[in-house]
């Protein structure tokens, strides 16, 4: 008998597997599928203070293991995620959840927090300052220490809650980052958000995303994941949520052993709906084969 | 929505760059006309998003036209080999406003849902009339399958090889209808929009992440909001349409 069983900034988790913001929706389109409760937790749709529809289409273009997306984070709005979205996602989900929130300008990130924190079942706060396909917010928060600092003091402000700040890749050193998130106040980092990428359609000769470029996610991305893992976790204390191009239950052990001590599931999700929960299934197999009797045991074993 | 794996037991280019496929598996979550499946193919990372042309019990038939990576791979696979294939996807169409003598007009890759729509709206009683417009004689497909529901059917071709010279707005001059529905390229849409007297419903195609809703890849802006062109569509009303 293996244990999967994972704590996360206090909150024990029965494993570590966590549907990743923006392929997940609000979890219910996968309740429909099946009990998502068989989750560790999940990541719900990144969420703004005012409603966005996003970017035009083609949002979505493929590429070799993997894809491009640039949706512009379209969400309904803070208060409509509070008042419609949450109380849907609550009926087929018992466990704490995680709200990742994204904003334009301090006031919306702190603002957006605030409103979320008066829900009783949020877990964790996931602070996105990273999303690449937005125009003056978003990643560019993220690729400087002191303003992912400035932007982790200011939500710590109005929230008890465990922050965990996710992280760009798009940046010459995320461990200097890294570092200024646990500065500033933060429980955890998540890593790596998507690779800003292109791609060109032969025929009109021009990007085939309407927005131009895209987030690069799916499994051509994890060995950039694995690194950036292994390196953030030699610079902080505090926690890694790891993530990048992740499908199988192997994967999760790979980003464990690099230090990750939950793993987000996100692109996969969209090619098999029950991904999440196949790797779920599939994680004592594979435990077992490289005999592994505890998940936690393995955190950072690769170093 | 179910994720089951489907039997290719017969695939055959029925037109100039265009095959139909017909798959044997488990049918039972295709409740409508208008709705498509999504299928993985061996060293794609996407599925890819097809319309239902056709069911009868365990057999899904499908229409498509080999136009990219995707497409190419599934015209040139085997008999016998299996697709693992999302069913169940998109609203599909509302055969309760049809009217008793609703214009199906396809166009292309469109046509192939207007068939199980055909079929539907025969079932329930209701005569409708078709257009199939295509680019050339030997694009043209499924007229004599229409015509075996014994309906009245117009086919156009742009360059005039076959049926009425034209688009398929050409071939609607004095045809009574009571309502209409139609699938087929943008700009058709947009004349069939411009020239319809009636109320109808249009098939949309948008390029997709997962089809079934999760990934906001491809929303569009409606008068009744933002619509997910594979979950709260493919197929929407004319009244809510912003061009």
């Amino acid at each position: 008998m293996v244990n999967t069983k994972v704590k996360l900034c206090g909150i024990e988790l029965d494993n570590p597997i966590i549907p990743a913001s923006g392929t997940f929706g609000f979890g219910y389109e996968f309740a429909e599928l099946y009990d998502i409760n068989i989750l560790g937790s999940l990541s719900f749709k990144g969420t703004t203070l005012e409603p966005r529809f996003g970017n035009p289409c083609p949002r979505i273009a493929e590429c070799d293991s993997g894809m491009l997306n640039a949706v512009g984070l379209q969400n309904p709005g803070v208060d409509k995620v509070i008042a419609e979205e949450l109380p849907k996602l609550r009926q087929v989900f018992k466990k704490p959840s995680m709200a990742n929130v994204s904003g334009f300008s301090l006031e919306e990130y702190v603002e957006t927090v605030r409103k979320l924190d008066t829900v009783g079942d949020i877990g964790w706060f996931e602070v996105n300052i990273s999303c690449p396909n937005v125009h003056g917010g978003g990643m560019s928060f993220g690729t400087s220490p002191e303003m992912a600092e400035t932007v982790t003091r200011a939500v710590r402000e109005v929230t008890k809650k465990p922050i965990i700040i996710k992280l760009s890749p798009n940046v010459t050193d995320i461990v200097s980052i890294a570092k200024a998130c646990e500065a500033g106040g933060a429980d955890g980092v998540s890593l790596i958000n998507t690779l800003m990428g292109m791609r060109i359609n032969l025929k009109t000769r021009k990007p085939i995303i309407a927005n131009k470029t895209g987030g690069f996610s799916g499994p051509a991305i994890k060995p950039v994941a694995v690194r950036m893992i292994y390196q953030v976790y030699d610079a902080v204390k505090i926690p890694i949520v790891g993530m990048g191009g992740v499908s199988t239950a192997e994967d999760v052990i790979e980003l464990m052993l690099a230090g990750a001590t939950a793993v987000e599931v996100g692109a996969a999700n969209l090619v098999n709906p029950y991904a999440s929960r196949d790797i779920i299934l599939d994680l004592p197999r594979a435990m077992e084969k490289y005999g592994i009797k505890s998940l936690e045991e393995i955190i950072g074993g690769a170093h | 929505m179910k994720d089951t794996y489907f039997t290719l037991i017969k695939n055959e280019k029925i037109a100039s760059n265009t095959y139909l496929s017909v798959l044997e598996g488990d049918t039972s979550d295709i409740t409508a006309s208008g709705q498509f499946v999504n299928i993985k193919l061996d060293g794609l990372y996407l599925r890819r998003p097809i319309s239902v042309c056709d069911v009868e019990g365990d057999r899904l038939t499908i229409i498509y036209k080999a136009v990219g990576v995707g497409t190419e791979k599934m015209a040139a696979t085997s008999v016998g080999e299996k697709w693992l294939t999302l069913t169940g996807l998109g609203n599909g169409y509302d055969l309760a406003k049809s009217g008793h003598a609703p214009l199906l007009i396809g166009g292309g890759a469109g046509v192939p849902p207007m068939y199980y729509l055909a079929k539907k709206l025969v079932a329930e009683g209701k005569t409708p009339t078709v257009i199939l417009g295509f680019g050339k004689a030997d694009e043209v497909f499924f007229k004599e399958e229409f015509e075996a529901l014994s309906l009245k059917v117009l086919v156009t071709t742009v360059d005039g090889s076959e049926g009425i010279k034209g688009f398929v707005t050409d071939a609607m001059d004095g045809l009574d209808y009571t309502y209409f529905y139609t699938c087929g390229p943008e700009p058709m849409l947009k004349a069939v929009y411009n020239k319809t007297t009636t109320s109808g419903q249009f098939s949309f195609e948008e390029r997709m992440g997962c089809g079934f809703g999760a990934c906001m890849g491809c929303t569009c802006k409606t008068k009744y909001g933002y619509k997910r062109i594979c979950r709260d569509g493919p197929v929407l009303e004319k009244e809510e349409i912003i061009w």
